[in-house]
């Protein structure tokens, strides 16, 4: 029964882990940009959620406040690529790094601004619900983000193998000129792509706001579902979710089982011994370098 | 423009291109070395600290903005350099000059130990793969207990050369001219690796690493040099890191140091060695910059005005500018200045235009 436990509490973690890095890897498939500003937007979006929301600022009704962070987050996802990332259109990808990296430090102190340094939590219908199956006891909070992420994976799967923008993001990826060539807006498309991850972001930060408080320094759990994005395969949807799980799952059962100092480097240690195995990742992607 | 008169094909490969060039960083040197005479002890301490900061520019240098493997996580060999250093001089009662020495070779180590997995990633991965080793230094130096002395930390031992106590807070001249030592020392050998076929492989390997390949470059013994010869110039950097700021523990190199190193030479220049010295200047002098404006501010205002994180925020902003309008940093700009000087008023906009270029990928699906 505590192995259940512990199984349910790691799936609910592992699917924020896998949120997060859906953005990741939403990103990577569709523009072939690395964005180390994906936990920080997920922090954000939380705080713009939790900003509209709660009785102490805004008191909005909660579908409402959720409905207007994840426009707001989508526009400020637009607004990045528009504004900064599409100045360097077509350099290395160590720019578009070093870029987000900045960026998500300004969106740090942004936040630390706006809502202070103090932990703050959403208030959320969702958040202290808890459900009995038998002996196991389950928040609604850990079922709603196990839903959730599992139904948005399965759309955002279906939108990249289904639909014409699904397959305009993924040519616009693999060769820009040529998706030029085919009459493919890439520039536009890859606005479109931010504006989504900036959306996604804010579904994952108000879920792992109603899971627990958030404080600007939230947004380093992103180096963690960055380490969930490599694990699975970058660029691989799928294999987002499955990096999520395996993170999320891996750390309460080293803290449970070998020793709490040891759950902090287990999902690193994870990282560095399947980039050695599988450099690149389990649903890998890449299958031989072209010259 | 000069141009100087080519008469033999060494003359391509000499330390300064010509005696201008050398006179100029003679002075150069002559006025670091006087810096002590003229400052106060607190500006002498940032000097110190733009030197040190300096030295593991210059090892990140290397490997990123020579041979082109972008790194996340050095502040990881700034701390092997660090704790190396401080745990040989306290248990093996090493004097200074042979722990800081061994201090480098055990960092120059565990970088070539790092590189041989690390040589299978490329780009992006590489980075990913440092950040790890990054984040996983902080827990590892905590559960190093019995070695690293944990959470409480270790406090740097004392320095003693030929008979003189070297101390940052006793005698900061006497470490700032260490400091000044190490860096010389430092900045000469790398410029004479550039001149070196290794210098010039790192390069090729940077440039296109199949064109290397072709011309008889082995990759993977030039990436596993350009490691190890980055981690050790970095681990000097730590020991006098450890020495600088005096108690360390597993708090101070985070993983945001090693993205500040990495901004620094970004802003810096990449690929020049005076671009670590820019960005070090650039990292050490935003603080100060910044507690001049709050005190004017506040003599303006009559109240202070206090916004948490401002040091790497305007860092960040100045590095956002940087990339969007001046990709060459710092140095490259200072280049394009001179040659606008020297060529006036012959000098085009086109001629730093960038190439457009476009990106593939290496994914099948």
């Amino acid at each position: 029964m505590e192995i259940l436990q512990l199984i349910v509490s790691g799936l609910a973690n592992g699917c924020i882990y896998g949120l997060i890095a859906l953005g990741f890897a939403l990103i990577y498939k569709a523009a072939e940009q690395v964005n180390f500003a994906q936990g920080d937007l997920m922090m954000f979006g939380a705080f713009v959620a939790l900003g509209l929301t709660n009785d102490s600022h805004l008191g909005l009704p909660f579908w409402v406040a959720c409905i207007g962070a994840v426009t707001a987050m989508a526009v400020l996802g637009w607004l990045l690529e528009r504004s900064v990332l599409r100045r360097v259109f077509g350099q290395s990808q160590i720019a578009v790094v070093i870029l987000t990296i900045a960026f998500g430090f300004l969106l740090r102190i942004a936040a630390g601004l706006i809502w202070g340094h103090d932990p703050l939590t959403l208030e959320s219908p969702i958040a202290g619900v808890n459900q009995h199956f038998g002996g196991l006891v389950l928040g609604l909070d850990e079922l709603t983000v196990i839903a959730v992420t599992l139904v948005l994976t399965a759309i955002l799967f279906g939108f990249f193998s289904r639909t014409k923008l699904g397959i305009a993001m993924q040519a616009s990826s693999q060769n820009q000129l040529a998706a030029y060539y085919m009459g493919i807006p890439v520039k536009r498309i890859h606005g479109l792509t931010w504006a989504l991850a900036g959306a996604i972001a804010a579904v994952a930060g108000i879920l792992f706001a109603s899971k627990g408080s958030i404080d600007p320094n939230t947004g380093l759990l992103g180096i963690k579902a960055f380490a969930a994005a490599v694990i699975g395969g970058f660029g691989s949807l799928p294999g987002a979710l499955a990096g999520g799980l395996i993170v999320g799952l891996i750390e309460p059962f080293a803290a449970r089982y070998v020793a709490s100092g040891y759950s902090q480097i287990a999902p690193y240690a994870m990282l560095i011994l399947v980039l050695l195995i599988r450099p690149h990742g389990l649903f890998a992607q890449i299958h031989a370098k072209k010259v | 423009m000069r141009t100087t008169f080519q008469t033999s094909y060494l003359q391509d490969v000499r330390l300064f291109p010509d005696v201008r060039r050398a006179i100029r960083y003679a002075a150069l040197v002559a006025l670091a070395a006087a810096l002590p005479l003229v400052l106060d002890d607190f500006l002498l301490g940032e000097a110190t600290n733009v030197l040190i900061w300096a030295v593991a520019g210059m090892g990140l240098m290397v490997l990123t903005g020579h041979a082109g493997q972008a790194s996340l996580g050095h502040a990881a060999f700034l701390a092997v350099g660090c704790y190396a250093n401080a745990i040989l001089m306290e248990r093996v009662d090493l004097p200074f000059v042979a722990s800081f020495l061994a201090a480098g070779a055990i960092t120059g180590l565990a970088g070539v130990l790092i590189a041989i997995p690390a040589l299978r990633l490329h780009g992006i991965y590489l980075a990913i793969a440092t950040l790890a080793l990054s984040m996983l230094t902080e827990d590892i130096i905590v559960l190093a207990e019995p070695w690293t002395g944990g959470v409480t930390g270790l406090v740097a031992p004392d320095i003693t050369i030929a008979g003189a106590q070297v101390d940052r807070y006793g005698s900061p001249d006497l470490f700032y001219w260490l400091c000044l030592v190490v860096a010389l020392i430092v900045t000469l050998g790398y410029r004479n690796v550039l001149r070196t076929p290794l210098g010039r492989a790192f390069v090729a390997i940077r440039d296109s690493e199949i064109s290397a390949q072709a011309m008889g470059v082995n990759v993977a013994v030039t990436k596993a040099c350009a490691f190890g010869l980055s981690c050790m110039v970095t681990g000097w950097a730590g020991a006098l890191m450890g020495h600088f700021i005096y108690t360390f523990n597993h708090e101070v190199f985070t993983v945001i140091i090693s993205i500040q190193l990495l901004v620094m030479i970004v802003i810096g220049g990449l690929g020049s060695i005076q671009g670590a010295y820019w960005g070090a200047l650039v990292l050490v002098g935003i603080p100060q910059v910044i507690n001049i404006a709050r005190d004017g501010a506040q003599a303006a205002l009559g109240s202070s005005i206090v916004i948490p994180g401002i040091e790497t925020g305007l860092f960040m902003a100045i590095l956002i500018l940087f990339i969007l309008f001046e990709p060459r940093g710092i140095h490259g700009r200072l280049e394009k200045w001179k040659v606008y000087v020297e060529l006036f008023p012959f000098c085009r906009r086109d001629m730093f235009r960038r190439q457009k270029s476009y990106l593939k990928t290496e994914r099948m699906r």
